[in-house]
């Protein structure tokens, strides 16, 4: 065993009672603070939820339609959501739907800035890089426990921990998609005199977009991946089915509600992905000359 | 030629411009200065020479063609004109200006401006058309759309695009690609043009036509115009004087024929060997000057040896007029022999 050096336990106890003290004294502000994120999740939900659902299916397909310019990506689509829809999973997968877009798109909104921060600035990298990996390492439990005793179990802690868990690889494309833009191409930029906002929005993010587009892509699957966790502590959708399932061992429950996570993921993912491979194709990137 | 490189019609002057590549760029110049080659500071302290000690004058409406082989340092040496590289050490003035003291926002409008560049690696921006890669220095520049779309397809066309407008660089070949580039930076219509292998992707046909088109260019238009070239038979055709570097140093300056009759050093001369000298030299500089008797045949004083040669079949001088037409002086079948022959390999010198 290894030697008792020292007593932990006043450690440990500072830990806890510092978490009691913020959440005794910050609580509510930073419930407040969390709010703004609750009412979009809330609208979001609202909205999928009033939309009808023939035209939700339509957009689905339209949009699969437009990104890969033939009908076989807009069938798959139109099937998994028939299937969806036939399994009574629709409104479930709208809840768990409206938890991701709203996931993802804050994390958009996070973590591109910060990507352009760190692919600009070799300290913030060598800061936000180790964090990163904390983030993505660190078990969802781990963070769930104390944003549950600030928030509370519901959406707000749920939607936190999503976000948490699926930013890193948005933030790390981005960095990186912007670091391996041709340097040729900067250069030529730069002998013309261009200013620095002319160069990151008519160059780098132009020619960075479609591994910046990765990044969404996989910031989208890893929300989809948090959902049976978020459901633990109130998200409900998808994930609370499975939960149910588990909890009464029906597991037919379980699995259809699996599979319509599944169903989503592939919607998701084929659809971004489609998007990522018409723009690199028009930039011809990645072609052999 | 002077020398304190501030003078009005000197266009560009580089003064012992030395530019080291690598982090601690000090020691390795003071290795430099103490005489060391590139091979030995290379060796030594792992820092790479791109420019050892430069100093040229590149006068007002000229073509300066710089002539080296790969990895001479021609690019790093165009890239310190419009200071997309900072110097070791080494002094750089444009157009009267200090490049090196130019504060950011400075340099920034003097790029705008003054001076437009053409990229051996073409950098197009590939989510562009054709058309607004040209127009791309002129939105820096901050011309209304209208203007710069008009401006920019008309260098579409004189560089022979026109139909590709709409297109994509990637779905053009590379010569097509290079010629975007051409006239990206010709559109800005500016007074100095640096030339970064403008022309090597060309193929033969094109590439000729573009030079005499530069030529045209630069005589109607009075531009500056540094190019860099690996191709000597080019330099010979379009510079009004050649710089040839070598391992970042400069080897000889002087005018083509200059060059081809007294190659500095044994590395220049391997370059003369192989070239036409008959095209490189003209007749003026090898003539008898004075008022000869006239001439059955003459030829104007910018003919090159090659434009002479077909008369000596029935003549035996022939005579050199100037632009009003007088005769300034007379060559023979000789001469131009004797300058062809100099220093050709395995004839001895017959002078
Ligand atoms: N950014 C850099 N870092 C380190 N070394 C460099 C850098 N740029 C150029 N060099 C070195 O400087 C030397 C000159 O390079 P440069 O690109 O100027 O050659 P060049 O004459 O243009 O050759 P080419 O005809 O192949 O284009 C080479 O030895 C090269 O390795
Ligand atoms: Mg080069």
């Amino acid at each position: 065993m290894f030697p008792e050096l020292i007593d932990t336990r006043p450690l440990r106890r500072a830990v806890d009672d510092g978490l009691n003290w913020v959440v005794r004294n910050w609580g509510g502000e930073l419930e407040a603070a969390a709010y703004p994120l609750l009412m979009f999740l809330n609208w979001i939900e609202r909205l999928l939820l009033a939309t009808p659902w023939w035209l939700i299916v339509a957009i689905l397909v339209g949009l699969a339609f437009l990104a890969t310019r033939n009908w076989k990506l807009p069938v798959v689509v139109l099937v998994a959501l028939v299937f969806m829809g036939i399994m009574e999973l629709w409104r479930d997968a709208m809840v768990t739907t409206a938890l991701m877009l709203a996931a993802t798109l804050t994390a958009i909104v996070i973590s591109i800035p910060i990507g352009v921060w760190m692919s600009r600035s070799m300290r913030v990298r060598q800061i936000v890089t180790p964090v990163l990996d904390l983030m993505q390492t660190m078990p969802s439990f781990v963070y769930l426990i104390p944003a549950v005793m600030i928030f509370g179990p519901g959406k707000i802690p749920a939607l936190l921990a999503t976000i948490v868990y699926a930013s890193p690889p948005l933030m790390r494309l981005t960095d990186l998609g912007l670091r391996n833009v041709d340097p040729a191409v900067m250069e030529a930029s730069r002998a013309f005199g261009d200013t620095p906002t002319q160069r990151l929005f008519g160059v780098q993010v132009p020619l960075a977009l479609p591994t910046i587009l990765a990044g969404v892509n996989q910031t989208t699957m890893m929300a989809l991946a948090m959902v049976v966790i978020a459901s633990m502590i109130g998200a409900g959708g998808l994930g609370y089915q499975v939960l149910q399932g588990i909890g009464r061992l029906e597991v037919s429950r379980g699995l259809f509600a699996g599979l319509g996570i599944v169903v989503l993921a592939i919607v998701f993912d084929r659809i971004t992905q489609a998007y990522g491979k018409r723009l690199q194709e028009r930039f011809g990137l990645g072609e052999v000359r | 030629m002077d020398t304190n490189g501030t003078t009005a019609d000197l266009a560009i002057t580089m003064r012992g411009v030395t530019k080291i590549f690598g982090p601690a760029p000090e020691t390795a110049l003071a290795l430099l200065t103490k005489g060391k080659s590139k091979t030995e500071v290379q060796a030594e302290t792992n820092h790479v020479v791109g420019l050892d000690d430069v100093s040229l004058d590149i006068e007002r409406g000229q073509i300066f063609v710089v002539m080296g082989l790969s990895g001479s340092g021609k690019s790093t040496l165009i890239r310190h004109v419009n200071r997309l590289i900072d110097p070791t050490a080494g002094k750089i003035v444009v157009n009267g200006e200090d490049v090196l003291s130019m504060s950011l926002d400075q340099l920034r409008t003097f790029r705008r401006t003054s001076i437009a560049m053409v990229f051996q690696k073409f950098g197009l921006l590939p989510h562009r058309s054709v058309l607004s890669n040209v127009a791309y220095g002129l939105e820096i520049r901050g011309v209304g759309k209208a203007e710069r779309l008009e401006r920019a397809a008309h260098w579409v066309e004189v560089v022979g695009l026109s139909g590709y407008e709409r297109s994509r660089p990637r779905q053009l070949s590379g010569g097509q690609q290079q010629r975007v580039g051409l006239a990206r930076a010709l559109a800005m219509d500016t007074d100095i043009l640096l030339m970064d292998e403008a022309f090597s992707a060309l193929d033969p046909l094109i590439r000729s036509g573009m030079q005499e088109q530069l030529i045209e260019l630069q005589s109607s238009l009075n531009k500056t115009i540094l190019f860099i070239t690996h191709d000597f038979d080019e330099a010979l055709k379009i510079g009004n004087r050649i710089a040839v570097l070598k391992d970042g140093a400069v080897q000889q300056v002087g005018k083509p024929e200059e060059i081809v009759l007294n190659p500095a050093n044994a590395h220049i001369e391997e370059f003369v060997r192989d070239v036409n000298k008959a095209r490189a030299i003209h007749v003026r500089t090898i003539m008898e000057k004075g008022a000869f008797e006239p001439c059955e045949h003459t030829v104007p004083m910018d003919a090159r040896c090659e434009d002479v040669l077909p008369w000596f079949a029935e003549h035996q001088w022939v005579g050199v007029t100037n632009a009003d037409g007088g005769q300034i002086g007379r060559v023979s079948a000789r001469q131009v022999i004797r300058a062809l022959a100099k220093y050709s390999p395995d004839v001895a010198d017959p002078v």
